[in-house]
């Protein structure tokens, strides 16, 4: 439970970064605030600010909408001991750091700019990440510990 | 449980807080009729300002946008070897052509200083002083003094300046620009075209002044070559 609470609170706050990324895209707001080095001015008005025609903080803003409503729809009480969710929120985590890694790849070689706020949302992607991974290592929570097998006496 | 759902909704009005001040501190007032689209907008048969002779086999288009850091990269670094090597020896002319990002607050004013500057004849003196000096485009903060002073340098007369500036004189042609950059796809700034298509579209990162080269002589070599005007025919003659 820990875990998916977690990737719910890391999710909530990468959701919010990529939202301001995404509308300081659609032209919201002046100048983007990332301190004087001008990187993500350099980045966002790139040509590779842009995939399949919108801007890629918009693809952000639907990941972390995805991750955080798994997250949440998993810590219903019935939903607790399934460890298939712990599969998805993976299987999505593994999704969301593979296209940011492309994404700082692009920016580390290509464009040669980073942008404050991509490093931000990349490390809370990586946390999710890591989390999620945990998440498939460790036992299923029981909600019920009425129905939990018998253990058996360690006393011999 | 219960405690978490609180801490997440805490979270959430916090997160969005943030955000909207952060959207709301976008820097200054933007200046008069110039700083925004126009509501309507008017073809004046305009195409940009260009470099080079009118004879050039090859013509580059660029859309720009005064803002963007990479175009202030690509005026100030390529384009000196370019102007040298391509424009200079005939080969190529060179187009300039607005884009104004949306998610720059003063590109269109920029854009106006420098089409106002053209007026005066001071296009190309006021397009640098734009990139060379592009701090300005760093700070968030209001450009009207700036750009009156890039004006000043660039040789400009500040009464008629800011008379077209006030009125936001070439706001429709900027506009217009900008609707003819999204017809042909312009996705990024900056974009070229030569002789109409679009080059380097599956480039990595900047073009630089070779890569321009290679596109001229590539057209050249595949183009044929033009009947001599009247005065080179005179000139065979004799």
């Amino acid at each position: 439970m820990r875990h998916r609470q977690a990737i719910a609170l890391l999710a909530l706050v990468g959701l919010f970064v990529a939202l301001y990324l995404w509308l300081h895209a659609l032209g919201f707001g002046g100048a983007i605030k990332c301190g004087t080095s001008g990187g993500c001015e350099t980045v966002q008005t790139s040509p590779w600010a842009v995939f399949l025609g919108l801007p890629v903080a918009f693809y952000g803003v639907v990941g972390y909408v995805v991750v955080l409503v798994v997250a949440l729809v998993a810590l219903r009480p019935a939903a607790l001991a399934q460890r298939p969710w712990n599969v998805l929120l993976a299987g999505l985590a593994t999704a969301g750091v593979l296209f940011t890694a492309y994404l700082t790849y692009l920016e580390l070689f290509v464009i040669q700019a980073i942008c404050r706020w991509c490093v931000g949302s990349a490390i809370i992607i990586t946390l999710i990440w890591i989390v999620s991974l945990l998440s498939l290592r460790s036992p299923a929570t029981r909600t019920d510990l009425s129905a939990s097998p018998q253990q058996p006496d360690p006393r011999v | 449980m219960n405690r978490f759902y609180a801490m997440v909704a805490v979270l959430a009005v916090v997160l969005g807080v943030g955000v909207f001040a952060l959207l709301r501190t976008g820097g200054g007032t933007a200046p008069a009729a110039a700083a925004g689209p126009p509501p309507t907008v008017v073809d004046d048969s305009f195409r940009g300002y260009s470099l080079g002779q009118g004879r050039a086999p090859v013509e580059i288009v660029e859309y720009l946008d005064f803002e963007c850091p990479v175009c202030a990269s690509f005026a100030t670094i390529q384009m000196p070897t370019i102007k040298e090597q391509l424009i200079n020896t005939g080969k190529v002319r060179w187009r300039y052509r607005d884009f104004p990002l949306a998610i720059h607050k003063y590109s269109r004013f920029a854009a106006h200083a420098a089409q106002c500057a053209g007026a005066q004849g001071r296009f190309f003196e006021m397009h640098d002083q734009l990139f060379n000096h592009h701090q300005w485009a760093q700070t968030g903060k209001d450009p009207s003094d700036l750009f009156r002073s890039f004006a000043q340098a660039a040789g400009v007369d500040l009464k008629a300046y800011d008379a077209c500036m006030q009125t936001g004189r070439y706001a429709q042609r900027i506009e217009f620009s900008r609707q003819e950059g999204e017809q042909v796809l312009v996705d990024g700034t900056p974009t070229f075209y030569a002789n109409g298509k679009k080059l380097f579209t599956n480039l990595r990162r900047l073009p630089s002044s070779d890569d321009f080269k290679a596109v001229a002589d590539s057209i050249i070599a595949h183009s044929p070559p033009k009947p001599p005007t009247q005065q080179e025919r005179e000139h065979l003659r004799h």
